[in-house]
Parts: structure tokens; C-alpha cells; sequence
């Protein structure tokens, strides 16, 4: 629909049932919406105040008019089905499903950068190659990613509009959550959660690439990381808060 | 003093000041809500708590509720007297419901004592932070309860404005019913 | 004195002395007041004050976002903890300091009184400590400016742990003194709240049954009810944060057996019911100002009330849609979302009646009737866009973009602004006893009308295009840097610099019609309602010659069996 030229590129397996659902809803509510619209302007213009010209004199409860307020409920409450159908459909898929997993990212959000931990070349979280990167995540087309957030300090929000894909970060929590990337690209990722002052200071971006391209950036990045035995970065690995980075304060 | 007549008059069939306090009555109870509601929840997701909650004395929070109920029975006696008129009598009796609040604050600073010098404080842990929290608000509202008090017998022994020792006493009926709901969250579920 | 009041015709005994009657000095009248109509008019002048205040923020932190680094002319170079310090205390302000003080309290002191034919609220003195502690709070978050650390900039929610720790939110005492601030305008209405629910219920003229009461009273005293009932958890929450930042215990921090979850649950089992607290007025506002101005009884009267009723009892239970990518239970979302989008029936049937009352009128476009139509279009579009976020699947997108942004103003908006100016233009020759200047006020209507949809409708192209709110600048997000987004942005405070420069306008008519406006008489509008029986404006004691009696409902316009259009509801039959 023509909706679509305002949302941002669809990036998720899932973004285009969020667009989906955008446009029912957009449909639902503005048809009623146009209605309201053109009664309400009809009757201003229709009933202006005439010189001699008295006002009708309805208390609105009489049944011959009182039953086209009766009736519009059904297109209301038919289209709120609709929509409580199809948003709880979607929110099923994205939120509360888990599908299978074949990669998994760590997600670290601080004051005020984002730390993302992808594995080596191993595929398993937690070794020694694993890859550390500051406000930099890296996936590949078509693998369905399950990433763990975490907070160091306030709440943070990982926001990738792209994938339609938001998520509070709560310190003390580890929450999961699931992605497949569907198209390559370079996008922004957002904290959408104000966390302070250098809320706004605060992006990181996305980089989607093929199958292939991503498998030689692991291949390369991990065996970086096994030759840098003393990264700063190597003690993130086990647990939520166990090791604080330097502070990163990240401007363009 | 003068009042606007829109204070003497009655549409809803209440008396103006009986049904303020019980709007007061309906916003305290949201306010405690709030406290015990948030204190159940954590309450319920952190079995460890009933460990600490062992440490309370249940004999003197039952005392407590002892002294409460007295104190509750006089506001009552002093009530039945202001509607006889006995203003002198109402104004003693709710002299001793103030006694039975005073008596209540002492026992709870006797007990705070206790506690906070064995090293159980407000920043121990989430359930002495309720625990303080929640009966420190309770406290806050049996000291106010004892001032409101102190002025109504004061004008009641006058035999003026008798209607007040009601007003006063549905306020701490209140103050005694809260009590009621935290002693055994506080104290008895351990 | 006791003898110089006429008592009313009806069933009043004599219990008033001096009400009204000795010289007051300049500060009895002015200073501590206990006159409904004065305290009145201190509420709505400090709310107006605050409402400057809170627009100039907006000015600032416009600019910035429209010509980010710019030096602001009268303020200076925004810094993004300047930045954060002027959003957070512009929702803050806008909300507790400028909708709930002049539409609930000002209003509610001025027009309960004098539409019940009462000759003040039941408890002056609490009425006069009302205001007395609100002012109070006014200056706590106002002072916040000016101590070490700056104000509060941790956004109008205030979520822990960013709230309660200095450490991350850099301004402790700031933030100590934002939640005091606010916990002490709830004290003051709470106070307020007391008032406005016993006068309504008890106070009424002799005669007037439930279902006389105009919609405007009504209207507060179920905003006051649904306020009383939902602030008490946010009052606890108060204090608990307040015992985190300052006594260290750990009631929302999770690293000693805290929950920060548990302070947004406190927050908005208030904060979506205040929605409908500041909502509620604006409405009954303007079932007033339509029903007079198209000369028509209000369509299905007790239908608008049960919708509100309704409006009031469902907001209690969805608060979580505020929440649902906020860590909470996936499953507790599916829940929430049928019960927001619930409220669409009754908001909208409440819509469709205010718009049913206009059919077969005899609509005559005055000021006040161009804003209260003005509500009714705006709040729809408010209302139409809410259903978007309430969608759990669509608010995983939109949550906390522009889109709610521009959502929640197409809301607060009518309702703070547009329904204050409706009541407050409908109501001014009631309180000064002059008329005001009818074109001035259009010029004022249009030019503001048109540039608050000029600001907010791009925004909502901004939010779908993946906007997020609090970030001081979109520059360092390739996305959200491309030009036509920062031509949207510089469009949208273009707007905003014409809509504050228009509201100068506003002042000037009101000095003007103030000083030198035409007498209005008691009753310019040829309304129904009590209050335009009183003199304008009216003295202390509201009818010195004795209170009303009341024969029948508020909205008889244009009886069949009339020659006149109105029916005021104290003419016997």
C-alpha cells in the first residue's frame, strides 16, 4: 500500500506482517474516521444558524435516532476485533514464540554505547573467539538469530526499525528475543529508552550481509579476537555486569 | 466561624463532613494499596523474605493491635456520647483514644530500636525497606490522627461542634483497620 | 451581620454570619482567598504562567532538534543534558502544572459553585491549602532549574534505576526535587479533589436532581473520583523513590532485590488513568459550549455520562499498554490489548453524540464554538491514532517513536489547550463582566489551530519513519539525518515559533476586553445554566439576593413549547 513509503525498508522476516497489520489498521480506523469527519462538517454547514429559524428539539433518546449510534457499534466493535486478532497474531510471532535458533548475539546496553557479542567461528557463545563490538552488530541474511539483552546500569531500549523490532534492556534481566534479517544492508539501531544524558549519543548500526560475506567477516574477526588474548573485552563473556568496559561515549 | 451555606447543605442525604472523610478513606486506601500491593508482589516472588520477616516481634505488634482496638473501642464510646450531647465526656474519652495512639507510637519506637540497633535497618534489604516504609505511613497517619484528635476535644468540651467526634473516629477506625492488614503481612506470615 | 444574607428560597438554614459581607483587605482577597472564584482565578493564572513556561521549553528544545547546535535566541547553546531537563519538565509541566490545574481546579472551583447555585465549595479553607501547596510544588519543580546538577532529565515517567540514582542521572537533588514537586501537586489535589466531589453531591440547589447537573460539573467530579482512586499507588510509589534516592534502599533497584518494573506498573496504573482525568472536563466543557451555541438540548445527556463512567472505569485496567516492550510478561500484552482497544466504544460513542447534538441546530460560529468543534476534530484524530499503539503487534514499531509523540499531543493537546481556550473564552464574560473582541479571538483560533496540525501531523510521518523520542539529535542516525526529515523537523518548529508568537494575541484580548471590552450583561450567551443567572462578575456569595432554585436540566434549548430558544433552569414552570 502506499502506507509503506513511510515506514523504513523492511529488514525482518517479520517486519512486513508489522507493515501488514499498519495498513489494516490504518484502513479500519479511517474509514469510521472519514465518516465522523464528513457528518461533522455536513451538519456545521447543513445547520448554521438561520434568521427566524428555530433548532430541532431531540433529547437522544428517542429510538429513531438514537439507533444510528446504536449501530455504528457494530463496524467499531467488528473492526476492534479485527485488529485485537491480527496485533495479537503478530505480537505471538515476534514476542512470545521462540523459534529455533541458529545463531545467538549478546546485546549489552550502558550508558552510553552498545556492546555486541557475536560468536566465533564456533557458532557457540562464550569461547574464546567469540567477536566484541562496540555499537557495531553483524548478521547474516536469512539465519534466525536469538539475541540476549542485557542492561549494565538503567533501562535502554534496542530498537532496530528496520526489523520493527523493539526491546526494553532492564538491568538485572536477561531477555530473549528473535530476528531473521531478509535483506543486506547497513541500518540504525536506536536506544529507545531515554537512559541519561548521553541518551542521544547513543546509536550503533546493523550491518546485514550474505551468507557468504558474513561467514569470511566471522572467519576474520574471530581469529583477531583468539590473537588478542587481553581485549578488554574477553571477561564480558559470562555473566550479566561481571566486568564494566571503559565508558564509551560514541559522537559522530 | 461562619461556613458558606453550601457546607449546610445536604443533597446526598450525608452529613458534608461524614462524606469527606469517607472520600479521604477511599484515597488512603488506594495509597496503602499501592504500598501493600507492591510489598505482596515482592513478597510472593522472593520466599527468602519469611526468613526475615522472622526477626519482627509478633508479641508486641499484637500489643499493638491490642492498644489499637482499645483505642478504637473509646472513639466509639466517645461518639455514642456526642450524640447524647455529653460533649465533656466525649472530649475525655477521645482524650483516652489519643493516650491509646500515644501508647501504640511508643511500643512501635520501642520495637524500631530494637531492630535497628541489631542491624536490621531500612537499606538491609527490600523487605525491612517495606517493612519500615509501610509502618512508618501508618505511623505518620495515627500521629496525625492524635493531633486531628487533640483539636476536636478541645471545641467538643465546649459541647460545640460534636459532629466532629464522629468525623474523627470513622478516621481512625480507618487508621486501626490498615493496622489490621499490616500485622499479619508484616509480622505473622513468616 | 448574620442576618444580611436573604436566605434561599429553599430548604438552606441559617449558618453563615459574615460570609462575604466585611471589607477584605488586598490580601484576604487577592493573596489568601477564600472566595471559589478567586482561588479560581489563582489556578488558572498559574497554570497560564506555567503553560508560557512549558511552551518556551518547547520552543528550546524545537530549535535544537530544527538547527541542531544552534545558539537558541534566549537561551543559549542546548546541551543534551539541557535537552533532556527541558523535555522531561515540559510533559511534566504541561501535564500536572498546566492541564490539571486550570481544567480540573479552575474551572472545577469556578463553575461548581456557580452552576449548582451553591454560594461557595463546602471546605474554603481546604480549597485555599489546596492552592497553597499546589504553589508550592510549582516552585519546587521550577526551582530544580536552578540547583547543582540542574532539573531532572530522566523524562516525565522518571524510570528507575535512571531516577533514583545520581550516579546515572547526574542531577540527584534535581531529581529529588522533581518527585517532591509532583508529590505534592497530588497532596493539593487530592485536597482539591475532596472539595469538588462533596459540593457536587451535597451542595446542589434546592431541586436540582442528579440529572440536572450540567455535564461540566459532572464531568470534574468524575475526573476528581477516577484521580482520587488511581494516584494513592503513585503517592506510595513517591515515596518509595524518594526513600531510594535518599536513604538508599532498594525498592526499584534490581541489584539488591529491587524492581524497576514495579515503579512503571505504580506510574501508569495512574498515569493512563490521568488520561481520562484531564480528559473528562475538557468534555464537559464542551457539551456546555456546543449545546448553547447550537441552540440544542445535548443529545442522550445520561448516554455521555455512562460513556464517561465507562471511559473511567475501563482506564483502570490498561495501564500495561504503556509497557508492553518494557520486560513484562509477553502473555499479560494479549490482555491489555483488547482492553484498550476496548475503550474505543465508549470514546467514540461519546464522540458521535457530541457530534449527533449538532444535527438539526441552529449553529452559530462564535470563539468558544471554534474550540470546542475545534476538540472535537482534533481529539478524534487523537483518538484514531491511539488504536494504532494500542495494537500490541503495530506498538513493537511504533513504541516510543514520533507517532506516539504526535498521538498523545493530538490528545493533550485539544484537551489542555483547545478545551481550556473553549472554557476559558466561553466563561470570560462570566469572570470579568466584559465581552471579548470577537475578531481578535478568530484571528487567534485559526492561527493557532493551524499551526498545532502543522506541527504535529509531520510528526507522525516522522514516527513511522522509525523516530525515536528524547534524542537531542537526529544528526548522529544516518537514517533519520536525510534532508527531508530535517526539512519536516525545521517545518514543524517553524510552526510551533507562529502558534506561541499567536498566543500574544490571546493576552492581548483578554487585557484589552478586560479593560475596555462592551459590558456583557448577566447572561450573553442566553445559556440555560445557573451561572449566568449571578451578576458578572459574580460577587462573594455568588447571589446575594439569595441562591436559585432549580425546575429542570441544564440543556432545554429550543423547547417546542417556548417562544424563546432557552429554558433557564431556575425560571419556575
Amino acid at each position: 500500500m502506499i502506507l509503506d513509503s513511510l515506514l523504513p525498508a523492511a529488514a525482518s522476516s517479520y517486519a512486513a506482517d508489522i507493515d501488514t497489520l499498519f495498513d489494516v489498521i490504518t484502513l479500519l480506523v479511517g474509514i469510521p474516521f472519514l465518516i465522523s469527519c464528513y457528518l461533522f462538517f455536513a451538519f456545521i454547514l447543513r445547520f448554521k444558524a438561520k434568521e427566524g429559524h428555530k433548532a430541532m428539539y431531540i433529547t437522544g433518546t428517542e429510538h429513531k435516532y438514537m439507533k444510528w449510534i446504536h449501530r455504528a457499534h457494530i463496524p467499531i466493535l467488528t473492526f476492534d476485533l479485527v485488529i485485537v486478532v491480527m496485533a495479537v497474531q503478530v505480537w505471538y510471532d515476534v514476542k512470545q514464540d521462540l523459534p529455533e535458533m541458529e545463531s545467538e548475539v549478546r546485546v549489552i546496553a550502558q550508558q552510553w554505547a552498545w556492546t555486541f557479542v557475536h560468536p566465533g567461528a564456533d557458532n557457540v557463545q562464550g569461547t574464546a573467539d567469540d567477536i566484541t563490538k562496540i555499537n557495531e552488530l553483524h548478521v547474516s541474511i536469512d539465519k534466525l538469530y536469538h539475541f540476549k539483552l542485557e542492561s549494565r546500569d538503567v533501562l535502554h531500549n534496542f530498537s532496530v526499525p528496520v526489523f520493527r523490532l523493539k526491546q526494553d534492556a532492564v538491568p538485572g534481566r536477561v531477555i530473549t528475543g528473535w530476528f531473521e534479517p531478509v535483506i543486506a544492508g547497513e541500518f540504525d539501531i536506536q536506544c529507545a529508552e531515554i537512559c541519561g544524558i548521553g541518551h542521544g549519543l547513543m546509536p550503533a548500526r546493523i550491518h546485514i550481509s550474505s551468507a557468504s560475506e558474513h561467514a569470511a567477516w566471522v572467519q576474520r574477526e574471530s581469529a583477531a579476537a583468539l590473537a588478542q588474548t587481553h581485549s578488554p573485552f574477553t571477561g564480558v563473556g559470562t555473566g550479566p555486569a561481571n566486568v564494566k568496559p571503559e565508558l564509551q561515549l560514541v559522537t559522530r | 466561624m461562619s461556613r458558606p451555606i453550601a457546607t449546610t447543605r445536604s443533597m446526598a442525604g450525608i452529613p458534608t463532613a461524614r462524606l469527606a472523610v469517607w472520600w479521604i478513606i477511599a484515597s488512603e486506601i488506594a495509597i496503602f494499596g499501592g504500598v501493600l500491593g507492591s510489598y505482596l508482589m515482592h513478597r510472593l516472588a522472593h520466599g527468602i523474605w519469611a526468613d526475615y520477616a522472622a526477626n519482627t516481634n509478633e508479641w508486641l505488634g499484637l500489643t499493638n493491635t491490642f492498644i489499637l482496638l482499645t483505642s478504637s473501642l473509646a472513639a466509639v464510646l466517645a461518639h455514642q456520647a456526642a450524640e447524647r450531647g455529653d460533649g465533656k465526656r466525649a472530649a475525655n474519652l477521645l482524650y483516652a483514644t489519643c493516650a491509646g495512639g500515644l501508647a501504640f507510637l511508643c511500643v512501635k519506637a520501642y520495637e524500631w530500636n530494637y531492630e535497628i540497633s541489631h542491624g536490621m535497618t531500612i537499606t538491609s534489604n527490600t523487605f525491612w525497606s517495606f517493612y519500615y516504609t509501610a509502618a512508618g505511613i501508618h505511623a505518620l497517619h495515627v500521629i496525625a490522627g492524635c493531633i486531628l484528635m487533640l483539636f476536636v476535644a478541645q471545641t467538643a468540651k465546649r459541647n460545640e461542634e460534636l459532629h466532629r467526634v464522629e468525623i474523627i473516629g470513622v478516621y481512625w477506625h480507618f487508621v486501626d483497620v490498615v493496622w489490621i492488614f499490616l500485622f499479619p503481612l508484616l509480622y505473622i506470615a513468616k | 451581620m448574620a442576618e444580611s444574607i436573604p436566605v434561599g428560597h429553599g430548604a438552606d438554614h441559617a449558618d453563615h454570619g459574615d460570609h462575604g459581607h466585611h471589607e477584605m483587605s488586598f490580601t484576604e482577597k487577592y493573596v489568601f482567598p477564600l472566595d471559589h472564584k478567586m482561588i479560581a482565578m489563582q489556578y488558572m493564572f498559574t497554570g497560564m504562567f506555567m503553560a508560557i513556561i512549558g511552551g518556551f521549553f518547547a520552543y528550546v528544545f524545537r530549535m535544537q532538534l530544527a538547527f541542531p547546535g544552534i545558539e537558541v535566541p534566549g537561551f543559549g547553546v542546548v546541551t543534551p543534558a539541557a535537552y533532556n531537563s527541558l523535555v522531561t519538565n515540559h510533559g511534566t509541566i504541561m501535564i500536572f502544572w498546566v492541564a490539571m490545574p486550570v481544567l480540573i481546579a479552575a474551572f472545577g472551583n469556578y463553575l461548581i459553585p456557580l452552576m449548582i447555585g451553591a454560594d461557595d465549595m463546602v471546605f474554603p479553607k481546604i480549597n485555599r491549602l489546596s492552592y497553597q501547596v499546589f504553589l508550592v510544588s510549582a516552585f519546587v519543580i521550577l526551582g530544580a532549574f536552578f540547583v547543582e546538577g540542574g532539573a531532572f532529565g530522566g523524562a516525565w515517567t522518571a524510570y528507575p534505576p535512571l531516577s533514583t540514582k545520581a550516579e546515572y542521572n547526574l542531577s540527584g537533588l534535581g531529581s529529588t526535587m522533581w518527585i517532591t514537586a509532583v508529590f505534592l501537586e497530588f497532596v493539593a489535589f487530592l485536597l482539591g479533589g475532596i472539595n469538588f466531589i462533596t459540593t457536587a453531591m451535597n451542595s446542589r440547589a434546592p431541586g436540582m436532581k442528579m440529572w440536572d447537573i450540567p455535564m461540566v460539573v459532572w464531568m470534574i467530579v468524575i475526573a476528581s473520583i477516577l484521580f482520587m482512586l488511581s494516584v494513592g499507588p503513585l503517592l506510595a510509589g513517591g515515596i518509595m523513590m524518594i526513600f531510594d534516592q535518599n536513604l538508599g534502599t532498594a525498592f526499584f533497584d534490581p541489584d539488591r532485590g529491587g524492581d524497576p518494573i514495579l515503579w512503571q506498573h505504580l506510574f501508569w496504573f495512574f498515569g493512563h488513568p490521568e488520561v481520562y482525568v484531564v480528559l473528562l472536563p475538557a468534555v464537559g466543557i464542551v457539551a456546555d459550549v456546543i449545546t448553547t451555541f447550537s441552540r440544542k438540548k445535548l443529545f442522550g445527556y445520561k448516554t455521555v455520562l455512562y460513556t464517561a463512567i465507562g471511559t473511567g472505569v475501563l482506564s483502570f485496567t490498561v495501564w500495561a499498554h504503556h509497557q508492553f516492550i518494557a520486560g513484562i510478561d509477553p502473555r499479560m500484552a494479549n490482555v491489555f490489548t483488547v482492553t484498550t482497544l476496548l475503550i474505543s466504544v465508549p470514546i467514540a460513542e461519546m464522540l458521535f453524540v457530541y457530534i449527533a447534538t449538532l444535527y438539526g441546530g441552529s449553529i452559530t460560529l462564535t470563539t468558544p464554538m471554534l474550540w470546542a468543534l475545534a476538540f472535537i476534530f482534533e481529539f478524534l484524530i487523537g483518538g484514531v491514532t491511539g488504536i494504532f499503539l494500542g495494537a500490541s503487534g503495530n506498538d513493537i514499531f511504533m513504541h516510543d517513536t514520533y507517532f506516539v509523540l504526535a498521538h498523545f499531543h493530538y490528545t493533550f493537546y485539544p484537551i489542555a489547550i483547545i478545551g481550556t481556550f473553549a472554557g476559558f473564552t466561553y466563561w470570560f464574560p462570566k469572570m470579568f463582566g466584559k465581552m471579548m473582541n470577537e475578531g481578535l479571538g478568530k484571528l487567534h483560533f485559526w492561527l493557532t489551530i493551524l499551526t498545532f496540525n502543522g506541527i504535529f501531523l509531520p510528526l507522525f510521518v516522522l514516527g513511522a519513519a522509525g523516530q525515536h523520542r528524547r534524542i537531542y539529535d537526529f544528526q548522529n542516525y544516518p537514517e533519520l539525518a536525510q534532508p527531508w526529515m530535517q526539512d519536516i523537523r525545521q517545518f514543524a518548529t517553524i510552526c510551533l515559533c507562529v502558534m506561541l508568537g499567536a498566543q500574544l494575541i490571546f493576552f492581548y484580548n483578554v487585557i484589552k476586553s478586560w479593560m475596555s471590552g462592551p459590558a456583557s450583561g448577566k447572561n450573553p450567551w442566553r445559556a440555560n445554566t445557573l451561572e449566568w443567572t449571578a451578576a458578572s462578575p459574580p460577587p462573594h456569595g455568588n447571589w446575594p439576593e439569595g441562591l436559585p432554585n432549580v425546575y429542570r436540566g441544564p440543556y432545554e434549548y429550543s423547547h417546542p413549547d417556548r417562544e424563546e430558544d432557552y429554558w433557564p433552569q431556575n425560571e419556575p414552570a
